[in-house]
């Protein structure tokens, strides 16, 4: 049964489409999903590898640029930029780690978020590549509808899932969490730590890149203070992963559906929609504290208490 | 031939001197004890030889090859592997979690990892604890699990910091046992203990620091005879 559980949850979101949904659920589930692959990414480095990155809006952007501008530029479909991105994420992922994961804890923390800071001014003022602040809008949408956009993106929602997995529960996995866990023991044990954290970082950075691709031609405009954001990409993908469970398969899943309907959810409520921000702040330090290994991780917990409540 | 030679190593922390131009070298097959007052400068040997620090000066060679200056995780790769005085433990890893993550340094694939590991916390005792989460170990335990850890690289040689401190004596006599089985596999040692029984029973030959210095080497009965090693150190631990 639990073999099956990732084959099952698939297979059930493939169907969805097929009774019928509104244009609007649609959207959410697909943001559901691109928030899970994101989260997996850097659930992968931050959570196993425990190398915490603030600036995982860095590599969401240059994918999603890497689509915009072959597009604009090349005047060829964005949807290579799923498959270029690999490549130019990684290039970025490689300078960045050279820079940052020398940095250790807090350090490389800040050190990201630089990063992500960094390449958002950038974007901004190369704006011979970039357009600028313009953006760049993809003119030809491949679909009005949403159906085949879910169906790209829960596809590489099942192979993010299944390569992580398949990443930690091999060699590498065990490598990553020992870094994770003490990085001098982990490199008096024959570890190149260097190495492993620079693998971990490209891993996560590329499958974040390859999300930002995806948004770039699902959304038909991008510009540098919505891909490079910091507190609605780099932070929400942090929250996206501490709410459903740090270093969880399905943390990153569970996480995204509490966090795309609460952000809906918030939205609605008048005069109180704009301060979403705020209720993320709240929901954060309510988890910190009460759930610090998240909805999956103290699952055991969160029943008992439930059960408990009901006893009494 | 000597396995590990120690030639003419310095290392200074900015003005201070915690090792000055220490030369010894380590037999295959032996059990080198390393003695000295607290703050001689052992661990700060150890980690010259296991690459955390880079010597000041002097050069350290293992079969014959050049080891100083390599990092801790090529260093372990050509043979040496190290326990920790504080120790270490992968914490939020299972027992076998833990001991399967070192093995892997010699295999690809987990099976093999998985079988390597099953053997070490077999030898070392530990197989009773093997899905404890290795934060809840007792100190005891945590011991051996340094030891199991740094038996599961293969190591040629084998570098023990003080895998004695703070056990009881039950748990005194498994962890020499464990050792002269250590010996027995064919793998040399290098230990650092304070626990002078245990030394002095335990070693082929003796090197005494103080105060980043070597005092003297030679066999137990030799350093136990030394004046100056019994005015510098054993002076004061006779009531250990």
């Amino acid at each position: 049964m639990k073999k099956a559980l990732p084959l099952i949850i698939s297979g059930l979101l493939a169907m969805l489409p097929l009774i019928g949904l509104s244009s609007y659920w649609m959207h959410i589930l697909i943001l559901v999903i691109m928030w899970s692959v994101i989260g997996m990414a850097w659930n992968l480095l931050g959570g196993y590898c425990g190398q915490v990155s603030f600036g995982h809006a860095a590599f969401f952007g240059v994918g999603a640029y890497t689509a915009g501008i072959l597009y604009n530029k090349l005047g060829i479909s964005a949807w290579w930029g799923l498959p270029v991105s690999i490549f130019i994420v990684t290039v970025f992922a490689l300078i960045i780690g050279y820079i940052c994961l020398r940095l250790k804890g807090p350090f490389f923390a800040l050190g990201t978020l630089a990063m992500g800071v960094i390449l958002r001014v950038m974007a901004e003022n190369l704006t011979t590549i970039t357009e600028g602040d313009l953006g760049i809008m993809i003119r030809e949408r491949t679909w009005i509808e949403k159906t085949w956009y879910f169906y790209i993106i829960l596809i590489l929602g099942v192979l993010s899932f299944f390569l992580v997995k398949k990443v930690i529960e091999s060699k590498l996995g065990y490598y990553f969490v020992a870094i994770r866990e003490d990085q001098d023991a982990a490199e008096s044990l024959g570890i190149n730590t260097t190495l492993y954290k620079t693998m971990a970082l490209c891993l996560s950075a590329v499958i974040t890149g390859l999300a930002g691709a995806f948004y770039t031609n699902y959304m038909g405009y991008i510009d540098p203070k919505i891909v490079f954001a910091l507190h609605d990409i780099s932070i929400v993908t942090i929250m996206v992963v501490m709410v459903g469970g740090v270093a969880t398969f399905w943390g990153p899943f569970v996480g995204s559906i509490i966090m795309v309907f609460l952000a809906e959810l918030i939205r609605t409520i008048p005069k109180l929609g704009a301060a979403h921000h705020t209720f993320f702040g709240i929901l954060l330090i309510v988890i910190i504290i009460f759930l610090p290994n998240g909805v999956v991780g103290d699952w055991p917990k969160l029943k008992k208490a439930f059960r408990g409540r009901r006893a009494g | 031939m000597a396995m590990l030679e120690v030639k003419g190593v310095s290392r200074f922390f900015g003005g201070l001197a915690a090792l000055t131009d220490i030369t010894f070298s380590v037999e295959k097959g032996e059990i080198l004890g390393l003695i000295g007052p607290n703050g001689a400068g052992k661990t700060t040997m150890f980690n010259v030889v296991n690459g955390f620090y880079a010597p000041s000066r002097g050069e350290v060679y293992f079969n014959q090859k050049k080891i100083s200056g390599l990092k801790p995780h090529q260093i372990c790769k050509m043979g040496i592997a190290r326990t920790f005085q504080v120790v270490k433990p992968l914490q939020r890893m299972s027992v076998l979690d833990n001991v399967i993550a070192s093995a892997f340094l010699r295999v690809k694939s987990r099976a093999q990892a998985e079988e390597t590991a099953w053997d070490t916390i077999k030898f070392t005792g530990l197989f009773d604890d093997r899905d404890v989460i290795s934060k809840g170990l007792p100190l005891g335990k945590r011991k051996k699990l340094e030891i199991a850890r740094a038996l599961a690289t293969q190591p040629e040689m084998i570098l023990l910091d003080e895998s004695f401190a703070g056990l009881n004596p039950a748990e005194l006599d498994e962890s020499i046992g464990i050792i002269r089985k250590i010996k027995e596999k064919g793998i040399t040692i290098m230990i650092i203990e304070h626990h002078m029984k245990v030394i002095m029973a335990i070693s082929d030959r003796i090197v005494v620091l103080s105060y980043g210095q070597k005092l003297a080497e030679g066999t137990p009965h030799e350093i136990g005879h030394n004046p100056l090693v019994v005015e510098a150190y054993l002076g004061e631990a006779e009531s250990v």
